[in-house]
C-alpha cells in the first residue's frame, strides 16, 4: 500500500484548501454506499469476533469443565504450558509436515493434469468434470471411502489388488498414517490446485507459445521460460489458499486416523478437539486456538498479498 | 501506466483494507467455530409432554427404540424422542451437556463411570426418591454389583438398563478341530496356545480390541493387566505403567495380537470383532458377555462360553453397565423418570421377550430376568457366566495389590477419559509396530504421572 497515493487524483493530494469539502463529499458518497452493506457487516462482526474475543478470554483461565470452580485466572500458564508440552511440540511438527506435502503433491499433480486439460484433448469437458469431482465430495464420506473401501486390510480394494505384489494385508492405515492421511488430502486438493492453474493456463496468448516454436523452442523449454513464469503467481495463490485449508484439515484425520498411531497424525485441529472434547479443558484449547488462529493470520495475509498483486497484474494487462 | 487516472477516486484505500479486515475477520471465525459448542434446541408442546433421551448406538438400545410407542400407548402424554449415538460421541455430547447445564437431554445412558463422578458433584438426580413412589420397582431386585455400582453415598443415581462382564466366546468346532480344549477358567496361556494353535491363512486365533480408546481397547486390556498384577496408580498415586507387570501383559497382549489375532488390529473394536467372529474368521474372541447375545448362523449354534481367562489373579472379568441417570438440568424430571421406570423395570423385560424374541432381553441388570425358563433356554450357554462373572467382579478391588481408585477396566477419575485414550493411543502403536512396547508404556507413564499429581497433594 506504498503508493496508495499515485491512485488518488493530484488535486486532492496537492491542493490544500479544496481538500476538506473534497473529502467531506467522499466520504458521505462512501458512507452512503456502506450503509446498506452495515448489517451484513454488524451480523459477521457479531458471529466471529464475539466467539473469538471469548476465546481470548477464556484463554486466561484454568477452567475445565469436569472441574466446579476451577475457573480462574491463569494468567499465562495456559500459553507456557504451550511451550513446554511435547504433544504440542508432536501436533505443530505433524501440521507442518502434512501441510508442506500435500501442498507440494497437490500442486506438481494439478499443475501435470492442468497442463493435460489445456491441451486439445478429446472428452476434455468430461475429464474437467470428473477431475473435479473429489473436491465436492464430503470430506468425512470421502475419509470413510477411502478407509473401509478402499484402504481395508480385509476386504479393502487396494490390499486386494496387490495381492500379486504380496502386499495383501498390509495395513496402509496403522502402519503408514500420515502418508495415507496425505494421499487422502492430495488427492481432495489437486483438483482445488488444477482449477487455479488451469485459469493461469488459459489466460496464456498461444501466439507467444507458436512464436516460441517458430524460434525453436522445444516443449520442455516454453515450459519452463514461457508457461511456468505465467502461471507461477496462479501457482503460488494455490499454495497459499491451500495451506490455509491444510493447516486446519480435521475432518479426514478424524475418521482415518483418529490422530493416532500414538500421535503419529496430531496435528493442531485435531489436538484442539481432543483437549478440548475429551479433556475439556477449555482454557487449554483456547490457547492452542489463539495460536492457531495467529498462525492462520500470517499465512493469511501472504495468501492475501499474492492475490492483490495478481490481480494488479491483471489490471494492468 | 495510466490507468492510475481510470479508478474511483479513494478505491485504492478504501478496497484493499476493509477486504483484509473481512478475509482475516472469516478466518478467525472458521477458528473459532471450532472451539465454542453448538447449539441445542428443545422441542414439546400442546398437552403433551416429549422428552429427550440420549442413547449409545448398541442392539438393546435399538430394541428400546423400536418399543418406544408400547410406552406411548400407555403413556399417551408423553412423547418420546431418542437421539442415538455411537459410544464416543455419546460420551462427549452427554458430558458437554452436564457440565454446561444446558438441559438438552432428559434422561441419558451413562456407565457406573459416570454415574459415581456426577452423583459427586450434584449433576444427575438422586433416583432413589423416584424408585420409592414405585411400590412395583423393586430394586432390590437389581444385580447387587450393579446396584452398588451405581449407587452413592447409598442411593441409586441411575437405574441399570444392561450390564455386562467379560468371557471368553471361542468355536467349538473350530477349536475341536486342532484337538484343542477349553477349560471353564482357562488361563492366558492357555488361551494363547490355544490361539496359535488354532491360527490358519483363513482362521486368526483371537480377537481383541486394538481400537484406541479407553471405552474399545482398554476394556480387554485393562482386565489382562490387572491379572498380570498391573496396577494404575499405587496407594499414593505414584504411575506405574512403568511397572514389569504393566510391561508383561501389554507385551502379552500385543505378541498374542500379532502372532495369532485378527488383521488391522489397532483398528478392531467391539463392532468390527463381532463381526469377524459372526463371518468365521476368527477362532475366538475375549469381549463384553453381551457379544453372545448377537451371535447369528454357526457363531450361535457352535459357540463355547469360558470365564475370563487369568493369570494371577482370580476373576478377572470386568463390570459394565449401562445405565439410564437424569441430569439435574433437567425440566421434565417426572416425566423422564416415568420413562426411566418403564425402561428398566421387570415388564420391560418380558415385553422385550414376547415381542422381540427372549434372545433379545437386556442381560444382567435384574436377578429376576435368570429366574425365567424362557430366557434361560435362549441364553443357556452364556447366561451362568454372565451371572457368575459380575457377582465376581470387584470394582474395588481390581487388581492383586491395593489401589487408591475405584473400577476394573477404568479408573474412576475424571482426568481417565484423556489418559486412557492417550494410553491407548500409544498401545495402538505398539501393535502396529510403530513402536515398541516399552517405548509405549514409557509415554503413557508421563501422561499418567502428570494425572497422579493432581491427587497427591
Amino acid at each position: 500500500m506504498k503508493n496508495t497515493s499515485e491512485f488518488l487524483p493530484r488535486s486532492v493530494v496537492r491542493s490544500g484548501g479544496a481538500r476538506r469539502s473534497a473529502a467531506s463529499v467522499v466520504s458521505r458518497e462512501a458512507w452512503a454506499l456502506r450503509l446498506p452493506l452495515l448489517p451484513a457487516f454488524v451480523y459477521v462482526f457479531l458471529v466471529t469476533q464475539i466467539p473469538f474475543v471469548l476465546t481470548v478470554y477464556y484463554s486466561f483461565f484454568s477452567w475445565n469443565l469436569l472441574k466446579e470452580g476451577s475457573f480462574q485466572f491463569a494468567g499465562l500458564d495456559n500459553y507456557a504450558t504451550l511451550l513446554t508440552n511435547e504433544s504440542i511440540r508432536t501436533a505443530v511438527l505433524n501440521t507442518v509436515i502434512l501441510t508442506l506435502f500435500v501442498i507440494a503433491i497437490s500442486v506438481v499433480i494439478g499443475l501435470a493434469v492442468a497442463m493435460l486439460l489445456n491441451s486439445e484433448i478429446f472428452g476434455k469437458g468430461l475429464m474437467r468434470t470428473l477431475m473435479i469431482a473429489p473436491f465436492l465430495i464430503m470430506p468425512t464420506a470421502g475419509a470413510l471411502i477411502w478407509k473401509d473401501t478402499l484402504l481395508n486390510p480385509l476386504f479393502g480394494l487396494l490390499p486386494y489388488l496387490l495381492t500379486p505384489l504380496g502386499l495383501s494385508r498390509v495395513d496402509w492405515v496403522n502402519q503408514f498414517p500420515m502418508a495415507t492421511v496425505v494421499a487422502v488430502e492430495v488427492w481432495r486438493w489437486t483438483p482445488f490446485m488444477m482449477l487455479i492453474i488451469l485459469a493461469g493456463l488459459q489466460s496464456q496468448n498461444p501466439e507467444i507459445l507458436e512464436a516460441a516454436r517458430v524460434d525453436g523452442a522445444n516443449a520442455l523449454q516454453s515450459f519452463r521460460r514461457i508457461t511456468l513464469p505465467l502461471v507461477r503467481p496462479f501457482i503460488e495463490l494455490g499454495a497459499l489458499l491451500g495451506s490455509l485449508f491444510v493447516v486446519q484439515t480435521y475432518d479426514s484425520i478424524f475418521m482415518l486416523t483418529y490422530g493416532g498411531p500414538g500421535e503419529d497424525t496430531t496435528n493442531i485441529p485435531f489436538l484442539l478437539y481432543l483437549v478440548a472434547f475429551q479433556g475439556y479443558s477449555i482454557g487449554q484449547a483456547s490457547a492452542i486456538g489463539v495460536v492457531a488462529v495467529i498462525i492462520t493470520i500470517i499465512v493469511a495475509t501472504f495468501a492475501l498479498r499474492t492475490l492483490f498483486s495478481i490481480f494488479q497484474v491483471e489490471a494492468r494487462r | 501506466m495510466t490507468d492510475g487516472k481510470l479508478r474511483l477516486p479513494d478505491r485504492g484505500v478504501a478496497t484493499s483494507r476493509p477486504v483484509v479486515v473481512g478475509i482475516l475477520g472469516l478466518f478467525i471465525a472458521v477458528v473459532g467455530a471450532a472451539c465454542s459448542p453448538g447449539a441445542g434446541g428443545g422441542g414439546g408442546g400442546g398437552g403433551t409432554t416429549t422428552i429427550t433421551v440420549a442413547a449409545v448406538d448398541n442392539p438393546q438400545m435399538a430394541d428400546l427404540k423400536k418399543l418406544v410407542p408400547e410406552f406411548q400407548s400407555s403413556h399417551s402424554n408423553i412423547r418420546v424422542n431418542i437421539v442415538t449415538l455411537p459410544e464416543d460421541q455419546l460420551r462427549v455430547q452427554v458430558t458437554q451437556d452436564v457440565a454446561a447445564k444446558s438441559g438438552r437431554y432428559d434422561l441419558f445412558t451413562i456407565g457406573q463411570y459416570e454415574a459415581e463422578l456426577w452423583a459427586k458433584k450434584g449433576w444427575i438426580e438422586n433416583l432413589s426418591p423416584f424408585i420409592a413412589k414405585d411400590s412395583s420397582y423393586d430394586p432390590n431386585d437389581l444385580i447387587p454389583g450393579v446396584r452398588t455400582a451405581l449407587s452413592y453415598q447409598g442411593n441409586l443415581y441411575a437405574v441399570p438398563f444392561y450390564g455386562e462382564s467379560s468371557m471368553l466366546m471361542y468355536r467349538k468346532d473350530m477349536l475341536a478341530a486342532k484337538n484343542v480344549s477349553m477349560p471353564d477358567h482357562p488361563t492366558w496361556d492357555q488361551v494363547a496356545a490355544a490361539a496359535r494353535a488354532v491360527n490358519s491363512s483363513s482362521v486368526n486365533g483371537i480377537c481383541l480390541r486394538g481400537l484406541p480408546g479407553w471405552g474399545e481397547q482398554l476394556g480387554p486390556l485393562d482386565t489382562v493387566v490387572n491379572t498380570f498384577g498391573g496396577r494404575w496408580f499405587d496407594q499414593n498415586w505414584n504411575a506405574q505403567l512403568n511397572s514389569p507387570q504393566w510391561h508383561d501383559a501389554v507385551t502379552f497382549y500385543v505378541n498374542l495380537l500379532k502372532t495369532a489375532g485378527e488383521p488391522g488390529a489397532a483398528n478392531a473394536g467391539f463392532t468390527e470383532c463381532l463381526n469377524a467372529y459372526n463371518s468365521g474368521k476368527v477362532a475366538m474372541w475375549y469381549d463384553a458377555t453381551v457379544g453372545a447375545s448377537n451371535f447369528t448362523g454357526d457363531a450361535a449354534k457352535n459357540s463355547g462360553y469360558a470365564y475370563a481367562p487369568t493369570k494371577i489373579k482370580d476373576w478377572s472379568g470386568w463390570l459394565w453397565a449401562w445405565s439410564l441417570g437424569m441430569p439435574s438440568s433437567s425440566k421434565k424430571k417426572d416425566t423422564a423418570w416415568a420413562f426411566a421406570d418403564w425402561a428398566t423395570s421387570k415388564d420391560y423385560i418380558k415385553l422385550v421377550g414376547t415381542k422381540l424374541g427372549w434372545a433379545h432381553v437386556p442381560p444382567g441388570t435384574r436377578t429376576s430376568t435368570y429366574a425365567l425358563a424362557e430366557y434361560q433356554q435362549a441364553a443357556a450357554g452364556f447366561a451362568q457366566v454372565t451371572v457368575d462373572s459380575m457377582a465376581h467382579a470387584d470394582v474395588t478391588h481390581a487388581t492383586v495389590d491395593p489401589v487408591p481408585y475405584v473400577g476394573i477396566q477404568y479408573v474412576l477419575i475424571d482426568e481417565f477419559q484423556q489418559l486412557g485414550d492417550q494410553v491407548s493411543q500409544e498401545i495402538a502403536k505398539a501393535i502396529v509396530g510403530g513402536q515398541t512396547v516399552d517405548q509405549a508404556l514409557q509415554k503413557a507413564q508421563a501422561f499418567a504421572v502428570a494425572v497422579g499429581k493432581k491427587y497427591q497433594s
